[in-house]
């Protein structure tokens, strides 16, 4: 059992961080082995930001190995060294944590697909997110634990989805934690409620097809499936239709572009999602009571049918 | 122990260690005797008076703490209680095996009225999964939109939702009615054992999916038929009942139920035994 949540304010910015941090320690009953925020906050959009981790949480219940602090720094001066081989400058640089990192990048190439492959070919790195607007901070503990250590309830923007986890299928460690970025896409994340259970054969079509997998999260596989879907032209609706009969299972999950958010429900309608859509806002959770933490008044909300998908602009 | 093929079946129960009591539940028997008025009421309920009234803010309640003081405020007679805040709580107003009227200004979350016996509620917002799931008996009408698992199991009692509800409505119901203003979801009446489901609007895939028994009417149309759900003729007699209750539900009043579809069991899965499984091993 897990939680998702998210919103999206239409035509406006607001404090995004703070309200999924509301949103999702609600939720917090439903997992807090890891909790992920998927935030789009407001940029100028000329550099790219990249979320990414040298090592892994080892406290709080990880399944994680411990590793020394140094072995973080080593891989750290590696990625420095890589990118300047790849002629992307480090515009602003912060390390939250001696294993999270958050760059803001100066770098003129639109397919990320090479600059991805290069960065996460050290071992023990991987980007967690990379995009103009799109910021994927996750980490081990509830939604106040993860919000308090990477300040995140400032966090001004338009969108946002995040994810309250109880850990079923794979380690409790970061990686395994959604929201999953939808490599090599910028902008693009995932957060899911639900088991797959055509993961693995999903999973060696796709990596034949040249897809990267980092974990062994099932939920990881949406985000490739529609990134795979979008590589090949489809647009984002037309990649979580094609999903509803492609992959296997039961799911309720959500998927966050630069300005759009959507949601998909799979045809037995095995989990739950109450929505809340206004002319200028879109608030929607595994529960209501994740909507009441923005939205205290009396309001009217509904649960999507089986096989509803749905699509809202900014 | 005795040769088990040679013995009669009572004999055979007896051995292997299983009663032969007829069960029609001991609570029954104790509490529930025909003959005496009292006992038609479960053990430490209160004797309320719908005329008094109170209102009770659960803003900054528990569940728990909001349902012990429904119970507190019975105790004390009063027989109707007005929810203010509700706030999409889990689990408000669980376990009431009294007669009352309840009235929630705003939304539940999840299970809420569940396991009830006898109060007639109005959720003036919408509710979550599994609203009033075992429903014994009374009313609860919820004004606007139900979440899944709608009616799971209930016995007995009219559940209405104003709206529209999720996916599997009335699933495993054992009797009641539930009625159903707007749309369903899938499998809606899926496992249904007896009652009623009325749904004036569009109805998801797999209608009444697997249904021993029971009886589904659908005003809208059918997504498709799930498994041994076949159609069945709307009789004048069902067509009059349809009038009545929706009449009572305040639902509906205007409703053309002529052209309502009859869904009911193809009775093909049927495959029933009056052996237990280890009752068959020991006799064969």
């Amino acid at each position: 059992m897990c939680g998702i949540a998210g919103l999206i304010h239409r035509g406006k910015s607001s404090n995004v961080g703070s309200e999924l941090q509301g949103m999702l320690q609600a939720l917090k009953h439903r997992g807090e082995d890891s909790t992920g925020y998927a935030l789009y906050g407001d940029t100028d959009g000329k550099n790219f930001i990249m979320r990414f981790k040298v090592g892994e949480n080892v406290g709080e219940g990880s399944s994680s190995v411990m590793e020394d602090v140094s072995v973080y720094d080593e891989r750290k001066k590696i990625v420095d060294e890589t990118l300047a081989e790849m002629g992307a400058k480090i515009v602003k640089e912060e390390r939250t944590l001696p294993y999270s990192l958050r760059y803001e990048i100066d770098y003129n190439v639109k397919d990320l697909l090479e600059f991805s492959q290069r960065i996460e070919s050290i071992p023990g790195v991987e980007i967690l997110s990379m995009g103009k607007s799109l910021e994927v901070i996750k980490d081990l503990g509830n939604a106040k634990m993860v919000c308090d250590r990477y300040s995140l309830d400032k966090v001004v923007g338009t969108h946002a989805i995040g994810h309250a986890r109880m850990a079923t299928e794979s380690g409790v460690d970061i990686k395994s934690a959604h929201p999953f970025w939808g490599y090599p896409f910028s902008d693009v994340s995932v957060v899911h409620n639900g088991q797959l259970t055509n993961y693995w054969n999903n999973r060696r079509v796709l990596e034949n097809k040249g897809m990267r997998f980092m974990s062994e999260c099932d939920s990881e596989l949406i985000a490739v499936y529609l990134a795979e879907k979008m590589r090949d032209g489809a647009t984002l609706e037309e990649g979580m239709k094609a999903s509803l009969t492609g992959l296997d299972g039961v799911f309720t999950y959500f998927v966050a572009t630069k300005d759009s958010l959507g949601m998909a429900k799979d045809t037995m309608a095995a989990k739950p999602l109450v929505l809340y859509e206004s002319d200028d806002l879109v608030a929607m959770g595994s529960e209501e009571i994740a909507i009441r933490s923005v939205l205290p008044q009396e309001i009217d909300t509904y649960d999507p049918f089986d096989g509803e998908v749905k699509v809202w602009q900014i | 122990m005795a040769n088990l093929k040679t013995v009669s079946k009572k004999s055979k129960a007896q051995s292997m260690g299983m009663h032969t009591e007829v069960l029609t539940g001991r609570t029954q028997q104790k509490f529930f005797n025909p003959d005496e008025a009292e006992n038609f009421y479960y053990f430490g309920t209160y004797d309320v008076d719908f005329n008094k009234r109170t209102d009770l803010d659960v803003k900054d309640m528990t569940a728990p703490e909001a349902n012990k003081e429904i119970d507190n405020l019975m105790s004390q007679g009063y027989g109707t209680i007005v929810i203010k805040n509700p706030q999409g709580k889990h689990s408000l107003g669980v376990g009431i095996l009294n007669k009352l009227n309840l009235i929630f200004e705003g939304s539940l979350g999840y299970f809420g009225m569940g396991s009830c016996d006898g109060p007639i509620v109005r959720i003036n917002g919408r509710v979550g999964w599994s609203c009033a799931e075992n429903l014994m008996a009374g009313k609860v009408v919820i004004e606007k939109n139900a979440g899944s698992c709608f009616g799971a199991a209930i016995r007995g009692g009219d559940l209405i939702c104003k709206g529209s509800v999720g996916a599997r409505t009335g699933i495993d119901m054992k009797g009641g009615t539930i009625i159903i203003g707007g749309d369903a979801g899938a499998f809606t009446g899926f496992m249904m054992q007896r009652g009623r489901i009325i749904i004036l609007g569009d109805v998801g895939i797999n209608l009444g999916d697997s249904m021993y028994d029971g009886t589904i009417f659908v005003g809208g149309e059918i997504g498709s038929y799930g498994s041994d759900a076949v159609d069945a003729e709307l009789t004048k007699s069902d067509q009059d009942w349809l009038k009545r209750k929706l009449k009572v539900a305040e639902i509906g009043e205007n409703f053309d139920v002529s052209k309502m579809k009859k869904i009911v069991a193809g009775k093909k899965l049927w495959n029933y035994d009056n052996l237990e499984p280890t009752e068959k091993k020991g006799a064969i």
